[in-house]
């Protein structure tokens, strides 16, 4: 069928800021559509209220609004923008909602827009529970046996009837709070009661246990003509209980036989098609292991994360082919982009095996429960192909990122067989590692599958990786052993350490034996066919399949890996804007990265794709292939920073700013001189090692003080110290991993916080603008809102701020982009921090400035001037728009982890509210944000002694807008002898009814709770942030930001929201 | 034990043995079947080839109860990996002693991507699986190349008739090298299936006034089958509806005159899109064949297209004019591979209605 004409013009709605189960995957996925239905010729409206998405960029839609994701605002852009279409499925579960919403209010017939990719009607049947379940009776699939019960009761008879284990699911509590398995009628009552507390509806779901059981995932595509296919399927190593998010998948499935996988796939098809979906569609199933008998756990009528991973380890491009089919295009008519000679109406066919891991976010939230269950807690991922399991298995290990590199890096050897048989029983991020000591220590298969009931297969993988860690400890290394090994994938740096020799004399006798890396495409069809596209993995053992080009200058771009806290989409955003830029002043253009939900791993961003780790040694195995012309490191984050020392080892010359300054910047002395020079002043300190000398720095400084490891991301173990006993808690905890760099100890100035990102070509710079955090200085830049232009800046604390930053630039001899971060105290302005690369709010400031500025550094890069280019260098006029960027948090998601907000980095993503007045654009902030209040006119607050007096302004405030407010004993007297009206409540600690019996209420709005400085601070008020955070109430840490928001609160009025065209900004 | 794997065309791929260690010479296919290999090693047709699978772990969940016939049919068995632990519920052993067992040699360790690639480019060719490390390539080459597959057909072919018992429509199969799961899927639909060997005469079956007749697939080249063509040409000329699969699909369109040409490389695994021009629908289908029907010798007055490859645009059906009979490339069977296409056996039973 050809396409459907009568469409014109599409609204494609993105999913919001990025949070723990909503990550870049939606990015990609929308990118890869958007770009598809451009290709057809019809005009896309874009709304997302995430800036640092590629597909928010005005290359990708033709109209762009970075607005909340509210209904009142896709109706209102509906009205102005006047779409024919809306295509809901690339926004996960957020896009999806709201046009549900919209269809079901009538308001899309009403003004004549259709829901295409697929219908309301689909969308309720695969969505709501019981008409899921009755669709699945119909058609005859079977689904865990599972009931709504208000009452201990029901609950009792109901798992009576089904038998026990059960699962325990009680609805409306974010975060799966209350819920949980209970094995006997004690354990059933005990959780149940608890689950109806929680629950704001009072109800509990109890399901039969499927735990245990094989979790298989099939990714299924389907056209307006009822063509199906199924893409690929997957199998989770972690049995079910774990979120597939958080599980170690592998694809293809490898341990069902043709039965049960052709069972499956029939099942998927069946269900796509009684669905009646028009596009990409993903089934999860519970499959018994000693049985034909499985349970469809889930369907996701839509685009996924799984899709994501799918697309990616398949190379089929199930966006863009679920757009084209959107349009009404059939299967058999959309080209398989890949080969570029079959069509999309067929299954990939893969000749190797892909393993995705989890990045969890355990190193940034150290209280928190490394516990996995069915609530996903990973921010991000990494996938690696190889054409056997380990060798995949390792890759994956170390592309995370995490300071393991294979499975001796958590090391469990002092663990008696006792104590390692409990520890199996844990399920965490640490399984595999924990089953590979438990061989070591001669554990049968046997008993660890009992365990765990992780297929024995996959544990005899791991005992296969054991036995070569073994053969490599206790025999002479041979070139047999030697390249087995490396089949494998065991990095050169583990084969040093297991044979006592060092990485260097591993890499010779690798290469003296012609032991190298060898490349092979991923091409959908196991080589069947001739493909175009050249996405390459590596392996050990084969034959090379790259195609040397010789034609252009090569540009390797290094990527920024897994997501997670402080390192985010953002760096994707950079590489892939660097990319292109690259391809336009005519460079070959050549990624290597590692995370499967960005864009820049789809296959046709770069010239060439390397699906690999970011480790020294795995570059270099590229380096050696293609001999880049040069490496760009200033758009890849951390990740690809870390690796400017191999490279210029490598001699590929490192593009833009030199490595030497690049360490310049983060070098303690190195750093002061340069300050010193340019008459730039500092906060105080010093650089130290130990525990001692940095109470010697702090004593000398006074406290507060800062304290920081160099060479880090995201504020990572940055801390407030307010006296001794706090350093040595932090130093101990900076040290845990072993440190290369100093730590540094500063004195902790509370100022403004300001931020820019500049572009300098060695001579002039160019800042797109001032930004100004509306916290004080102590909390993380990317916790904090951050609004442009600075609203509160003197004309000459910014010509001071321009000129530190022509300074500091043309210290560092910065080619590219630089970021700096200052202080201002009245109208002294200090430098505080200096990254000589891109940063989290470059694709924020390219948007509302309109100034593309990674293209521009790229030109730099390539030897082009800022004045060359058509700019007049320095601080640029400021935009007509006032951009305010919200960072966004997923604390319900972790449990255990503190959300108080300090100098270590929390949020997850960020959203942008966009307006001509500061106070509208606030309010957009927060309610992209999805603080979205009042609802029942009640807060809470409870404020350190320090914050007291600023309490009774922002209550004063709060009650006049009708809030009636609760306080603990010392807060309410505060607020009371300020003639502000507070409801004395007890603290958590003291007698019900208190604190938490208030939360639980499920009748308060906010929470605002201002936890003291200093290494206590996690723990005062711990219990009361945790529980209104998993009950659903917001909750602030900072009176900088409450007063933000009773600022936005007192200001707008929703009606009244103008909608802004982020495209058109930059032709201002 | 080291296992050399030496092509036609003079290359050599250095592997380990597995297996049986004798030495075959045979024609090298290719399969890209991720699951299934089981299915794959017992399928009748493979008789007088040797397979490399594509997916490089195989072996995974050991051997279990599909196999599509009594034995292993391969000559020799490619592969890049066998796992050396099988895990399944319903494994029984590893593929390492089934190989054994059946006799068949075969390599494992190999850059199985690049041999593909190989035979993608070059086209289908023999080959030696050999554990003699002294062999001499000048020797070996002109061996390979005078390589005949011979008569396979009745190699696959059953010994003897043979009755599924049912109490629905009688179908009379012709075992050219029939996978089991076609008699399954017919005995699942209530009829009784009476397998008669590849040789019998049309006679036979004619005499025994079936319900319906069902041509299996089978190993070979389809014009090497004179006399099985023959026969054929005499069930045409009976009203008796007449389903066909793969080999069963490609003699039916030679005993009407049509011819079939040798694909390059064929097309065998589980992931061929096949389109149905009755209805416009696209099904993912199991296939395993080297030659296909050539559409353009194919007279319009016998036969109509009824199936197409999506990719490659080759015939993958026929439907017969005038005539209630109607033949397919692929293998609805399935066994390994898609279930989508097992609809065709109730269309077949829909023939059977008039």
């Amino acid at each position: 069928m050809p396409r459907d004409n009568t469409i014109r013009k599409v609204l494609v709605i993105g999913s919001g800021p990025i949070v723990i189960g909503q990550a870049a995957e939606f990015d990609y996925a929308g990118t890869q559509a958007c770009r598809s239905l451009k290709e057809e010729g019809l005009e896309v409206v874009l709304l997302n209220s995430n800036p640092a998405t590629i597909m928010t960029d005005k290359d990708i839609a033709d109209r762009v609004y970075i607005e909340p994701l509210t209904v009142e605002v896709v109706e209102q852009l509906i009205l102005k923008e006047q779409p024919d279409s809306v295509l809901p499925t690339l926004g996960g579960q957020a896009g999806l909602n709201l046009a549900m919403e919209l269809e079901e209010a009538g308001f899309l017939k009403e003004h004549h827009v259709r829901l295409i990719g697929t219908t309301s009607e689909t969308i309720r049947k695969a969505e709501d529970r019981l008409e899921f379940k009755a669709t699945m009776e119909k058609i005859g699939e079977p689904v865990a046996a599972s009931l709504v019960v208000e009452n201990v009761e029901d609950g009792v008879a109901f798992a009576k009837k089904i038998g026990y284990p059960v699962v325990l699911r009680p609805a409306y509590t974010l975060g799966g709070s209350g819920g949980g398995i209970a094995h006997n009628v004690q354990e059933l009552e005990e959780i149940l009661k608890n689950g109806l507390r929680l629950s704001r509806v009072g109800q509990v779901l109890v399901e039969r246990c499927i735990a245990g059981w094989k979790e298989i995932e099939y990714e299924v595509m389907r056209d307006s003509r009822g063509n199906c296919i199924t893409v690929c399927n997957m199998e989770n190593i972690d049995p079910v209980g774990v979120h597939t998010g958080d599980s170690i998948v592998v694809a293809p499935s490898q341990t069902l036989g043709d039965k049960e996988y052709q069972m499956l796939r029939t099942s998927a098809l069946n269900i796509i098609s009684e669905l009646n979906i028009t596009g990409g569609c993903n089934v999860q199933y519970a499959l018994h292991p000693r049985t034909f008998e499985y349970c469809v756990i889930e369907v996701n009528p839509r685009v996924s994360r799984s899709s994501a991973l799918a697309s990616k380890a398949t190379g089929y491009p199930i966006a863009k082919v679920a757009a084209k089919i959107a349009l009404g295009y059939t299967l058999d008519e959309i080209k398989n982009a890949v080969t570029q000679m079959t069509y999309a109406s067929f299954e990939p066919m893969l000749d190797y095996c892909v393993v995705k891991i989890p990045r969890l976010p355990f190193d940034k939230f150290i209280s928190a429960k490394r516990t996995l269950t069915t609530q996903m807690k990973a921010t991000g991922e990494v996938m690696s192909i190889c054409d056997n399991f380990e060798g995949a298995l390792m890759k994956a290990i170390r592309s995370l990122e995490q300071h393991v590199d294979s499975l001796m890096s958590y090391d469990f050897s002092g663990y008696s067989r006792e104590e390692l048989l409990e520890e199996l029983e844990v399920v965490d991020d640490r399984r595999i590692w924990k089953i590979a000591e438990a061989i070591r220590k001669g554990i049968t298969y046997d008993e660890i599958y009992d365990i765990t009931l992780i297929d024995k297969w996959f544990i005899d993988k791991i005992a296969i990786l054991v036995e070569m860690e073994q053969t490599l400890k206790t025999r002479t290394l041979t070139p047999a052993i030697l390249k087995e090994a490396k089949r494998m994938e065991f990095p050169d740096q583990v084969i040093a350490e297991l044979t006592g020799k060092t990485e260097r004399e591993i890499h010779d006798l690798r290469h003296a034996n012609g032991i190298v890396a060898a490349y092979k495409m991923v091409d959908t069809c196991a080589a069947e066919f001739a493909a175009a596209t050249p996405y390459y993995y590596s392996v050990f053992g084969s034959e090379n399949e790259v195609e040397q080009t010789h034609a252009k200058k090569k540009v390797l771009v290094l990527g920024s890996g897994p997501i997670r806290i402080g390192q985010g989409i953002e760096f994707d955003f950079c590489s892939v804007h660097c990319t292109w830029a690259f391809s336009k002043e005519g460079y070959e253009t050549i990624i290597v990265n590692n995370n499967p939900e960005t864009v820049s791993t789809d296959f046709d961003i770069a010239d060439k794709l390397y699906f690999e780790p970011l480790t020294p040694e795995d570059v270099e195995s590229i380096v050696d292939l293609e001999k880049p012309d040069g490496a760009v490191v200033q758009f890849g984050g951390q990740t690809a920073i870390k690796l400017t020392e191999s490279l210029m080892k490598m001699g590929v010359p490192i593009l833009g700013t030199s490595a030497e300054n690049v360490d310049a910047a983060e070098d303690r002395e190195l750093f002061d001189e340069i300050l010193e020079k340019c008459g730039i002043p500092r906060p105080t300190g010093g650089t130290v090692f130990t525990a001692e000398e940095a109470k010697e720095v702090a004593n000398s400084l006074g406290y507060p003080v800062l304290v920081r490891p160099s060479y880090v991301l995201g504020g990572q173990g940055m801390q407030i110290a307010i006296n001794d006993h706090d350093i040595d808690e932090f130093i101990g905890i900076i040290n845990r991993i072993a440190q290369d760099h100093p730590i540094l100890v500063d004195k902790y100035l509370q100022g403004k916080e300001i931020e820019v990102d500049a572009v300098c070509d060695g001579e002039d710079i160019l800042i797109p603008g001032i930004m100004e955090h509306i916290e004080r200085a102590g909390i993380h830049s990317g916790d904090s809102i951050s609004v442009y232009p600075a609203q509160s800046l003197s004309e000459q604390v910014k010509a001071t701020i321009e000129d530190y930053t022509r300074k500091l630039a043309q210290s560092l001899h910065v080619i590219g982009l630089i970021n700096i971060q200052f202080i201002v105290c009245g109208e002294e302005v200090y430098v505080i921090e200096v990254n000589p690369r891109s940063s989290r709010t470059v694709p924020y400031i390219s948007k509302v400035t309109g100034i593309p500025i990674v293209p521009l550094a790229t030109k730099v890069i390539t030897g082009q001037k800022i004045r060359e280019l058509g700019y007049t260098p320095g601080l640029q006029k400021e935009a007509a728009y006032i951009a305010v960027k919200m960072p966004v948090f997923s604390f319900e998601k972790i449990r255990g982890a503190d959300i108080s907000l300090g100098p270590e980095m929390k949020s997850t993503g960020e959203c942008l509210g966009i307006a001509e007045t500061f106070n509208e654009a606030l309010y957009k902030a927060f309610l992209g944000a999805g603080i979205n209040l009042p609802k029942y006119h009640n807060m809470i607050m409870t404020v350190r002694d320090e914050d007291k007096e600023e309490v009774v302004e922002i209550g004063r405030r709060f009650e006049a807008l009708g809030y009636r407010i609760f306080a603990t004993k010392g807060t309410a007297e505060a607020l009371q002898a300020g003639g502000v009206k507070a409801n004395v409540v007890k603290k958590i600690e003291q007698e019900s009814p208190n604190l938490l019996d208030l939360i639980l209420g499920h009748r308060i709005d906010l929470v605002i709770d201002t936890p003291p400085q200093g290494a206590d601070r996690a723990r005062d008020g711990f219990l009361i942030r945790r529980n209104a955070i998993e009950t659903g109430v917001n909750v602030l840490t900072a009176m900088d930001t409450a007063k933000a928001l009773v600022t936005s609160l007192e200001n707008t009025d929703i009606r009244k929201l103008t909608l802004i065209d982020i495209a058109k900004v930059g032709n201002v | 034990m080291k296992a050399f794997l030496i092509l036609e065309d003079g290359t050599v791929f250095e592997g380990t043995s597995i297996g049986s260690r004798k030495e075959i010479i045979s024609e090298i296919v290719f399969n890209t079947s991720m699951t299934g290999y089981l299915e794959v090693l017992t399928d009748p047709s493979y008789a007088g080839q040797a397979v490399v699978m594509t997916y490089p772990l195989i072996g995974n969940y050991g051997v279990t109860p599909d196999m599509e016939s009594r034995r292993a049919w391969p000559d020799g068995y490619i592969v890049r990996e066998l796992s050396r632990m099988p895990s399944n519920f319903r494994c029984e052993g590893s593929l390492q002693d089934f190989l054994k067992a059946q006799d068949v040699p075969g390599i494992a360790g190999i850059d199985t991507r690049a041999l593909t690639k190989i035979l993608r480019e070059k086209g289908t060719m023999n080959g030696m699986i050999t554990t003699n490390e002294a062999f001499d390539i000048k020797e070996v080459l002109p061996r390979l190349k005078s390589y005949q597959m011979g008569d396979v057909v009745s190699r696959a072919t059953c010994q003897e008739t043979y009755v599924l018992k049912g109490s629905g429509k009688r179908i009379a199969l012709l075992d050219l090298g029939a996978k089991r799961n076609i008699a399954k899927s017919l005995h699942a639909r209530g009829c009784e299936v009476t397998v008669y060997p590849a040789h019998t005469a049309a006679e036979e079956i004619i005499a025994s006034k079936p319900d319906g007749i069902m041509l299996s697939n089978g190993p070979g080249d389809p014009a090497d089958c004179k006399a099985i063509i023959k026969e054929i040409r005499k069930l045409y000329e009976t009203d008796i509806p007449i389903f066909a699969i793969c080999l069963g699909h490609q003699l039916m369109a030679l005993a009407m005159g049509a011819s079939t040409y040798k694909l390059k490389y064929g097309h065998r695994g589980g992931n061929h899109p096949v389109k149905d021009l009755q209805t416009n629908r696209v099904y993912i289908s199991s296939q395993n064949h080297g030659y296909v029907v050539d559409d353009a010798s194919v007279s319009p007055k016998t036969a109509v297209p009824a199936f197409v490859n999506v990719n490659d645009g080759t015939n993958e059906g026929l439907s017969y004019v005038g005539k209630n009979i109607f033949t397919v490339q692929f293998h609805p069977e399935a066994c390994p591979g898609p279930q989508d296409s097992g609809y065709l056996f109730d269309r077949f039973l829909e023939m059977m209605e008039g």
